[in-house]
């Protein structure tokens, strides 16, 4: 409430944060997500944040939309426009609307008057009413509703009619009839709000050219996309939320692009497991084979899959897989997001193992990522996690569009073929490291001369089984000099700065927020120079970023200061400048949040 | 599978196989386990079946979970990559395995622990996907490496060494096989390698997950007089329901179900499976039959082996799939990416 009283409406174009209250299993979503892709194809700066609960109808969801020329579209926090459809959340709401803000509810079944507030403007429209007098069935009534509120946004907001309309024309090409009562469902609203209210409002939308190189695209879409264009052939994975998208996409995307057209067969092959153990044991079974493979999970099947990790990383297995955060500890809140897998993550299974992470902050980096994860993966002989999250892999995000290298080859490491061992005495798996402390490895079906017993087992270099404390601390001093030697090979750190003192660090989706944070904080005095981490082990520009800085405010979306953790463990950085800024109540994280932290720390 | 090294001299005439190979050509490295273990017998009619298959040995995948049983994959084809897993984990080892690479041949060692406790929803799960892999229990009914414990397998009033009795139901691999739609089951026993051979042949010509349950006893922790998978009640207790033997496509002998009980099962390669049915009018393709038949003999207390259940037709998860027919490890990259132009041409829809 308090954040809400201090926050006063905007005013003006381009620059506004609305928020819509739905039950969920009404429809909503493609209704809120439409009004969205129609600013985006104004050529204007805009996001979509779906937060959903875990559950199929009847339990709120919201859906909020935030317009910004200048590109900050991270999670506002406070609203210009509440859209309250959903009785059952009108109190809190209505509280989150800004000083100056407005309401659109329904005027069919108005809200308790005593909700009103004196500087907020209601807007009643007989939604369910037009609705009830327009259509027969009493399904289209509910779905249609949703279109007529967005017909009204469309006069409100200034949206242009023509973007909206072509977008409902080629949702519903084909289908007329649904075309025709979606097309007069928005009328409904629309008129009405012309008729009825000034439009447009104070804040509104105007047609911009931001978006001409951009595209919209979810994390798991281009996560999948990653996946396709690296050559993955085998995927295995177990349904849980919030990754499912990854394996929809990838299985569309294959039906499309790896139907071979001659044969009538696929080049590729999906695997729905039992189970996340098994899933990961696929992935590794394949992986020894020398496919391509990987799986897409969250926290829970990270939790399962620590036995296979560890032994992938031990018999030096390339492992591909991508974790869509979601909120823990256990099942916690499945369809929320945070980044509290880090330490988890890290430090993989049983024993002494350490795995190499890439932290995208959004989806354009999820599809780059992927395609590096495999590289690295084969590179490295070892699993590497793609660290994706909710609010990156289920929302769609303007990102500029993907590029492709059609002269990209991948990288499949060190691979002896027949011809390779032919002209060697013996094949030593675990012998002959290079500058990078990889050994050359084999795959079955080449070579007898190549074969060699993998074993989760204490091992020697020659791959054989040991209880000796020289030969077994060989192998494993190796692997730890693998892995510190990786981090040349990872993405580097995003730096931005002029050298001040105070810097700001964070990695994945925080970014949005954390860069609006920044710009507001240099209008107010306050200048920080900003690095988001984009993978584990880290390198040496994320020490001397470390080193360079006083004070540094470390932001993640986690209670424990994971990312903190890390950077104190993995680096020489001393605890005490490490400021930690956290935001782990399952929302994406707004600058708000930021900004409020250091300007206390600046006041105090 | 020798249990003591033996000279690496080689007599000139030991035998060769079509593909020039003695069988010691098929041996591993030596055996760590117990002196007497069924495990080594299992291990030496492999090695048989596999240099009688004329299998290349770099065409083999070997996969194990953990214990007795999982150490067993060291002691055949040194030729052969080898994976030993986690505990429990080799079905899908080998189902990411045979995906990715469908030419090899795979086989699966496992116990009754790694498949009836751990790896259970996993055995199961492989079965339902029908894997091609040749899956053998090697099953003792008692946890060995960890020094005796019941397994799953162990029958209701089994004893252990110390006297406690078995007080929960066993597992029954080849009931459970036939619940989840196995297309191959057979039982032997590790002291029949007349008996083993045959079916272990069989197995690996099959199109699709061929499950061996060998009653393979353990001298060190379940070989005593109260134990229902020692070599003593084995014998005494075993009905030979079929006597197999495997037929390679040049020798191939049209065979109808005759009075004598002699029964051919044409495998997809076009190998003939023949069997003697010692119980009359045994058919091994009849689902419903089979598993009363079981029922029946299990109530009698008696271990039916020999080849009890096959079906050729059902298609293995590549057939399902319908999957390239060449390995996807072989299928070029070139092949895989779309390239930059589609990637420009499906972006329009992002938008």
């Amino acid at each position: 409430m308090a954040v809400a009283l201090r926050q006063v409406a905007t005013s003006g174009v381009n620059d506004f944060a609305i928020k819509l209250a739905n039950v969920n299993g009404t429809g909503s979503s493609s209704a809120n997500s439409l009004l969205m892709q129609a600013l985006f194809r104004m050529g204007i700066p805009v996001s979509g944040k779906n937060l959903f609960p875990s559950n199929i109808q009847g339990l709120p969801t919201w859906y909020e939309i935030r317009a910004n020329k200048n590109g900050f579209v991270g999670r506002a926090e406070t609203y210009d426009l509440m859209v309250a459809m959903d009785s059952q959340t009108y109190v809190d709401d209505i509280r989150e609307v800004r000083h100056g803000g407005y309401v659109m509810y329904d005027s069919t079944w108005p809200p308790d008057l005593n909700l009103r507030r004196e500087e907020v403007t209601f807007l009643g429209i007989p939604l369910a009413q037009m609705c009830n007098d327009n259509f027969p069935s009493p399904r289209g009534r509910i779905l249609m509703k949703n279109i007529a509120y967005s017909g009204a946004l469309v006069a409100l907001l200034g949206i242009e009619m023509e973007v909206i309309a072509e977008l409902l024309d080629e949702k519903y090409a084909g289908k007329e009839k649904l075309r025709e009562s979606n097309q007069r469902a928005l009328h409904l609203g629309y008129d009405y709000a012309l008729a009825n209210f000034e439009c447009p409002l104070p804040f509104r939308a105007q047609r911009m050219n931001a978006n001409r190189d951009s595209i919209l695209i979810d994390g798991n879409t281009a996560t999948a996309l990653g996946c396709l264009y690296a050559g993955a052939t085998v995927a295995a994975w177990y349904p849980i939320t919030p990754s499912t998208g990854i394996m929809d996409a990838f299985t569309g995307l294959c039906q499309q692009y790896r139907h071979d057209a001659a044969t009538g067969k696929n080049n590729y092959i999906v695997i729905q497991a039992e189970d996340e153990l098994a899933a990961l044991g696929m992935v590794l079974g394949a992986s020894w084979m020398g496919a391509r493979a990987f799986t897409s999970t969250s926290g829970p099947g990270i939790s399962l899959m620590n036995e296979l990790l560890g032994l992938a990383y031990y018999t030096e297995v390339p492992i591909v897989l991508v974790n869509v955060q979601r909120t823990g500890p256990s099942t916690g809140m499945p369809t929320r997001t945070q980044q509290a897998d880090i330490l988890l993550c890290a430090y993989a299974s049983q024993g002494d193992t350490k795995h190499i992470l890439l932290f995208p902050g959004n989806p354009a980096e999820c599809f780059d990522f992927a395609v590096r994860a495999f590289d690295l993966a084969e590179r490295f002989q070892t699993p590497v996690m793609m660290l994706s999250d909710l609010d990156i892999g289920m929302n769609d995000w303007v990102v500029p569009r993907l590029i492709w290298d059609d002269s990209y080859e991948p990288d499949r490491g060190r691979v002896l073929d027949a011809e390779d061992l032919e002209k060697m005495e013996t094949f030593a798996r675990y012998g002959d490291p290079d500058a990078d402390f990889v050994t050359a490895r084999t795959l079955p079906g080449v070579s007898a001369k190549g074969a060699y017993f993998a074993r989760g087992t204490g091992h020697t270099s020659l791959g054989l089984y040991t209880e000796k404390p020289d030969e077994y601390q060989e192998v494993v001093d190796r692997l730890s000099r693998k892995h510190t030697a990786a981090a040349a090979h990872l993405p580097a750190p995003a730096i931005e700065g002029t050298g001040s003192k105070l810097a700001l660090v964070t990695l994945g989706s925080c970014d949005i927020g954390a860069r609006e944070a920044v710009d507001v904080l240099r209008g107010r005095d306050i200048e920080l120079d900003y690095m988001r981490v984009r993978g584990f082990p880290f390198g040496d520009e994320v020490r001397s970023f470390l080193d360079k800085h006083e004070t540094i405010f470390v932001v993640e979306q986690n209670r424990d200061a994971q990312l903190r953790s890390l950077l104190t463990l993995e680096t020489d950085v001393e605890k005490a400048k490490l400021h930690s800024i956290l935001a782990y109540g399952g929302f994406p994280l707004s600058a708000t949040t930021v900004i409020d932290r250091i300007v206390e720390w600046k006041e105090r | 599978m020798p249990s003591i090294a033996k000279p690496l001299a080689r007599h000139p005439a030991v035998q060769k196989n079509a593909l020039g190979l003695g069988i010691r050509d098929y041996e591993g490295s030596m055996s760590t386990l117990c002196a007497g273990c069924g495990h080594d017998s299992v291990t030496a009619a492999l090695v048989r079946a596999l240099w009688e298959a004329e299998i290349p040995p770099h065409m083999i995948a070997k996969l194990s979970g953990i214990g007795c049983s999982a150490k067993t994959t060291a002691y055949f084809v040194d030729g052969a990559h080898g994976f030993n897993g986690a505990h429990g984990r080799m079905a899908p080892l080998a189902t990411g395995a045979n995906a990715a690479n469908r030419d090899l041949l795979y086989i699966g060692i496992s116990g009754d622990g790694d498949s009836l406790s751990i790896g259970l929803g996993h055995l199961g799960h492989a079965i339902r996907r029908n894997v091609r892999m040749v899956y053998i229990i090697e099953n003792n009914g008692v946890y060995g490496l960890t020094k005796g414990q019941f397994s799953a397998s162990a029958d209701v009033g089994a004893s252990r060494r110390k006297g406690e009795p078995n007080r929960f139901s066993p597992i029954d691999p080849m009931m459970l096989g036939l619940s989840m739609g196995a297309t191959f089951l057979a039982r032997s026993f590790s002291g029949d390698k007349k008996q083993l051979i045959p079916i272990l042949k069989a197995a690996m010509a099959h199109r699709g997950l061929a499950l061996i349950d060998v009653i393979s006893p353990c001298v060190s922790f379940n070989d005593h007089e109260g134990s229902t998978k020692s070599y003593l009640f084995t014998r005494e207790h075993e009905v030979k329901l079929t006597e197999a033997d495997f037929v390679p496509p040049e020798q191939e002998i049209r065979v109808s179900i005759p009075a004598d009980g002699v029964r051919g099962v044409t495998m997809h390669d076009g190998q003939v499976l023949k069997f003697r049915s010692v119980h009359e009018g045994y058919d091994p393709t009849d689902h419903v039959s089979v598993m009363r038949y079981l029922y029946e003999r299990h109530n009698a207390d008696e271990i039916v082996t020999g080849l009890l259940y096959v079906d050729e037709n059902h298609g293995e998860m590549h057939e399902i799939n319908e999957t390239v027919d060449e390995p996807l490890v072989r299928v070029p990259y070139a092949k895989l990416c779309p390239g930059a132009a589609e990637l420009a041409e499906l972006q329009k829809s992002f938008r």
